[in-house]
């Protein structure tokens, strides 16, 4: 199972190193992970995207919890929750290639925010699998570069993360 | 305004510190000089820096105290990772105070310099760099806070030269509040009620205790839980001396060396009552094999992530394991009904103990058994037992019959070879005058031989029992029993002559060859030499094996037998 975990942790130098140490010291897997600091800037919000049994995430959960740097930790994807990925992309546009690249960005609602004479670099934002489904779709010759952010998530509604 | 080294110096002597086990270097030579111009820390030279963080360890072992060690940067860190590791696998309270090099030098391969931090992470509670000396003191009060609190464990403060040598205004934090770190202390009081319903309704019950009990003080309260309950007792390696070895109610240690009617207790009891224990591989064996047998866990841990992590649990309990025993002891004086059933299952358990798992058979040579059972008997049950790890670790934890909490010091979780020598250092710091045995073997013995040196400086009379067997016994066992006696490294060639070796470091050697030996030479050792460190040399039984025994991935019941070879 897919799960999302979002993390509330003290913005100290090497609080990073302890949650990714503790993922591989156990044998969990992370997908993605994005950290960076909240409005306040004393903490840091991670999410992780991370799979396992039910019986693997509660673990995951009690482990993260005793790092003494953790302040609070939610399992996203237990209730409803939008989720993102940012994901740039930079692709080879000559040719009959260069309006097919902003015809494909236009029906992904990808903006295109870097142009030169040969390539376009294209901003998408999405869900994980809209951002898979991009990439599907090019001509994977014409791909050039690609960087994602990896997911991030909030509940919806009352549902809020906060010390 | 005051150095950082000495605020190093005064949150030790707040915190009622009285001795740290250290070695200096050139990272914590300021701290030293703060320890040098006052009496109230006494600092206890050790000959390597991982004998230090194991006699800290076994301070807080056997006491109700913190242990603490110091130790320089780059090889005195990395040389403190066994003994941290050590620690961290049983849970025990200690902080490490390492020495850094300069604010300015980090990261830059200065001499002695490794990222301590980093290194020494994957095997801490928590681990803190201090960069600033306005920090130091509330770090260290952290540092100690969280060591002893919740499910207690190592903690290790990295403090860089230049913050030692930094001035700032010292005041010591009376009170510590981390938004992130609040451990539980109360058991849920629903959650205690269920579990002595569930109690209640036991057929065929057992009382499962590990180090927590000893690790919570709760061996008082959970004496009385199971004196009330009528149940039987059995206890892990970790947690032996938490329940009176010597009571009727106790079965005896289980797992993978555990008596026959402690294993069968565990595997078909049908309501299992887990105190501050985890379930472990030694201790359940095949988890799926464990599986088999329909029955009810309830599971009290301060740690809710030891719960449910092995074996499912149906009624957990996160809580200090003190507090809801007491709980649970109010409840069951309020009106308990055991159910009658249960007098029949001390029937079946009688009869488990009829096989006498146990038994050995002392011939010509010395049974290492026996000499166990000597050492109980010349010293009363009282002494504080350290040891190493092997076919000794099991021997003493089988014959020696724990009464009491904090008398039984050994590596449980990580299996450390050479610690018993530091343990027993720490031991008699923490508990000056008392009678320390250090079982152990002639491989073990050798992994920290240099700490004679220290006994000596220190006048600390430390009995070793070294059971000489000329083998890397239980590695031997396995090769014998596993691999076709094809005894792969496990001889020993070109032992030193143990006598001679104590002699030459101004302690007093004997070896003893012969059965009828063994009693006078303890009683020698212990009463005549009663101030003095003896390294006892028995010379036992090479083909001595430890039973019962549970082969790795064999479940609870399938036990070989001492007979049954």
């Amino acid at each position: 199972m897919r799960h999302i975990i979002s993390i509330l942790i003290e913005n100290e130098s090497g609080a990073l190193s302890r949650v990714a140490g503790l993922f591989s010291a156990r044998g969990y897997n992370i997908e993605s992970l994005t950290v960076a600091p909240t409005e306040d800037p004393s903490l840091s919000r991670m999410t992780i995207l991370t799979r396992g049994s039910d019986e693997v995430l509660e673990q995951i959960t009690k482990q993260l919890n005793k790092l003494i740097d953790v302040v609070k930790v939610v399992d996203l994807s237990e209730a409803a929750h939008v989720e993102r990925e940012l994901m740039l992309i930079k692709v080879r546009a000559t040719g009959k290639d260069r309006e097919e690249m902003k015809r494909m960005a236009d029906i992904f609602r990808g903006r295109i925010i870097d142009v030169t004479e040969t390539t376009y670099v294209i901003e998408l934002t999405g869900s994980s699998s809209k951002l898979d489904s991009f990439i599907a779709a090019l001509d994977a010759g014409l791909i050039l570069e690609t960087v994602r952010t990896g997911v991030c998530g909030i509940g919806r509604g009352d549902r809020i993360l906060k010390v | 305004m005051i150095s950082g080294a000495e605020i190093v110096v005064r949150c030790l002597q707040e915190e009622k510190i009285e001795c740290v086990f250290g070695y200096p270097g050139g990272s914590v030579l300021h701290i030293y000089d703060a320890l040098f111009k006052q009496d109230q820390v006494r600092h206890i030279l050790v000959r390597h820096e991982q004998a230090a963080v194991h006699a800290a360890d076994a301070f807080s072992r056997s006491s109700q105290r913190v242990g603490v060690a110091l130790v320089t940067s780059g090889p005195g860190v990395t040389n403190t990772v066994t003994g941290i590791a050590t620690a961290y696998m049983d849970s025990i309270p200690m902080v490490v105070i390492t020495g850094q090099v300069p604010t300015a030098y980090i990261g830059q391969d200065a001499f002695q310099e490794c990222d301590a931090v980093g290194i020494t992470r994957p095997c801490v509670k928590h681990n803190f760099l201090v960069k600033d000396v306005r920090d130091l003191a509330l770090t260290l009060r952290k540092a100690f806070h969280i060591a002893t609190t919740g499910r207690p464990g190592p903690v290790v403060v990295d403090i860089p030269k230049d913050v030692t040598a930094q001035v700032c205004e010292f005041e010591y934090p009376k009170s510590i509040q981390m938004r992130s770190y609040n451990p539980v202390v109360k058991g849920h009081l629903g959650q205690i009620k269920k579990a002595v319903q569930v109690l209640q309704e036991a057929k065929r019950p057992i009382i499962y205790t590990g180090g927590g009990v000893i690790l919570s003080d709760a061996a008082t309260q959970l004496t009385e839980l199971a004196r009330k309950l009528n149940f039987p007792v059995t206890n892990t390696l970790m947690g032996l001396g938490g329940y009176p070895a010597t009571d009727p109610q106790f079965v005896g240690m289980l797992g993978m060396h555990g008596t026959y009617e402690a294993n069968n207790a565990m595997h078909y009891a049908d309501v299992i009552l887990a105190v501050g224990a985890r379930f472990d591989d030694r201790v359940i064996g095949n988890p799926e094999h464990f599986g088999e047998e329909k029955r009810r866990v309830i599971h009290i841990d301060i740690d809710p992530s030891s719960i449910s992590k092995r074996v499912k649990v149906d009624v957990p309990i996160v809580g200090n394991v003190a507090d809801v025993l007491e709980e649970m002891i109010k409840l069951v004086a309020a009106g308990f009904k055991a159910n009658p059933d249960v007098a029949n299952w001390w029937k079946q358990i009688a009869e488990w103990r009829g096989r006498e798992s146990l038994r050995y058979k002392q011939d010509r040579m010395i049974m290492p058994q026996y000499v166990m059972e000597k050492l109980y008997e010349v010293t009363g049950g009282n002494a504080f037992v350290t040891s190493d790890v092997g076919q000794h670790q099991m021997f003493a934890a089988q014959y020696y019959h724990f009464d009491q909490p904090r008398r039984w010091i050994n590596s449980g979780g990580l299996g450390t070879m050479g610690v018993g020598l530091p343990y027993g250092m720490g031991v008699l710091m923490a508990n000056p005058g008392a009678q320390v045995a250090c079982v152990t073997g002639e491989g073990s013995i050798q992994m920290c031989i240099q700490e004679l040196s220290t006994c000596k400086q220190y006048g600390l009379p430390i009995k070793i029992i070294n059971l000489n067997n000329g083998m890397l016994g239980m590695v031997r066992q396995w090769q014998e029993m596993f691999y076709s006696k094809r005894y792969s490294e496990s001889y020993v060639t070109s032992l030193p002559d143990f006598v001679r070796l104590a002699e030459a470091y101004g302690h007093v050697g004997m070896k003893i060859e012969k059965p009828e030996d063994v009693e006078p030479a303890l009683r020698k050792a212990f009463i005549e030499h009663k101030d003095d460190l003896v390294f006892l040399d028995f010379i036992i039984d090479p083909a001595a094996n430890v039973f019962p025994m549970i082969a790795a991935g064999k479940g609870l019941t399938e036990m070989i037998l001492a007979e049954e070879l």
